[in-house]
């Protein structure tokens, strides 16, 4: 994965299939901490505490058709290689909360990516499900894919001019909380 | 700044063109996104078809996704399925095919043969 962005797209993948019909995803820049931190919290299925202990070893994957899963693992490397951490809280029937802490300015980190277009292509596959886009640094910018749909009254959010929309709509949000350049 | 009375409008022009959709229903591009798929690049594949297919105005065409198709190291995999037609995939896409695959394929329904995967398939061969 290239960029922080491209995780965020994997592993809310998990959220998904553990049946999530809401899903917020939160990305704050603290200065004060040079800390860039990611986190996911859906109300999915969640885990038991021993599904939770196993899940960080790519040897662990709820699918059937082969043996590993590489989205968590390679999250966890990423983040652990700036000096920071990855903590996932899981509650089974209520949802889980994975936190992503990256050391802003490792010469490691990752570059955020493009987080317009991962929530633009998260929203397009995954219609019915609701998706709520936080960037925090000095201002705040808050995507509600609920409010969307209370706009378009019926018209289907995945229709090209509306998902046209959308990725716009992000992108100068998020551009405009983090700054012009890349983070 | 983009604010959601944008949004109305462009609510209201897709409602004038729903009664037109009925003519090439069930055309469908389908971009491969698991793991394997992102990595390779699949998500600005997915972001070109979907804009081809507004700036067209296409409203006949459904953009989406799928899982793993299961051959990773031919991906960003894409599948064109166009009514009366068998499916096409096509393999290691990139955006700059996109356009190319829209007006071809999707809109004149004649795939474009070098990006398949039979043909990319049997080259190696």
């Amino acid at each position: 994965m290239r960029d922080i962005s491209l995780h965020i797209l994997d592993i809310v993948d998990n959220s998904l299939r553990a049946g999530a019909s809401l899903i917020r995803i939160g990305i704050t820049a603290d200065e004060q901490q040079a800390t860039l931190t990611v986190t996911i919290e859906d109300n999915g299925s969640g885990m038991s505490a021993e599904m939770l202990e196993k899940v960080r070893s790519p040897f662990t994957t709820t699918r059937t058709t082969r043996s590993v899963g590489l989205g968590i693992p390679l999250l966890m490397a990423g983040c652990e290689n700036t000096g920071g951490y990855l903590s996932i809280e899981s509650t089974p029937g209520k949802g889980t909360k994975l936190t992503a802490v990256y050391g802003m300015s490792h010469i490691d980190r990752p570059p955020l990516g493009n987080i317009a277009e991962t929530i633009a292509s998260l929203v397009l596959a995954n219609p019915q499900v609701d998706f709520v886009l936080t960037v925090r640094r000095d201002e705040c910018f808050e995507f509600d894919t609920r409010m969307i749909k209370d706009t378009l009254q019926g018209v289907p959010i995945t229709e090209p001019s509306v998902m046209v929309f959308i990725r716009e709509y992000l992108e100068e949000g998020t551009v405009k909380v983090l700054g012009g350049q890349e983070i | 700044m983009k604010s959601l009375k944008e949004l109305e409008e462009i609510r209201n022009k897709a409602l004038a063109q729903i009664d037109i959709r009925k003519k090439g229903e069930g055309t469908r591009i389908v971009v491969g996104m698991a793991t394997c798929g992102i990595a390779a690049g699949a998500r600005p594949v997915l972001t070109a078809f979907v804009e081809e297919v507004a700036k067209r105005n296409l409203s006949y065409v459904t953009v989406t996704q799928t899982g793993c198709i299961g051959a990773c190291r031919l991906e960003p995999i894409v599948e064109g399925y166009t009514p009366g037609a068998e499916k096409v995939t096509y393999v290691k896409v990139n955006p700059d095919m996109v356009s190319r695959i829209v007006a071809e394929h999707i809109v004149n329904g004649k795939p474009v043969t070098e990006h398949t995967i039979g043909y990319n398939e049997e080259k190696k061969n």
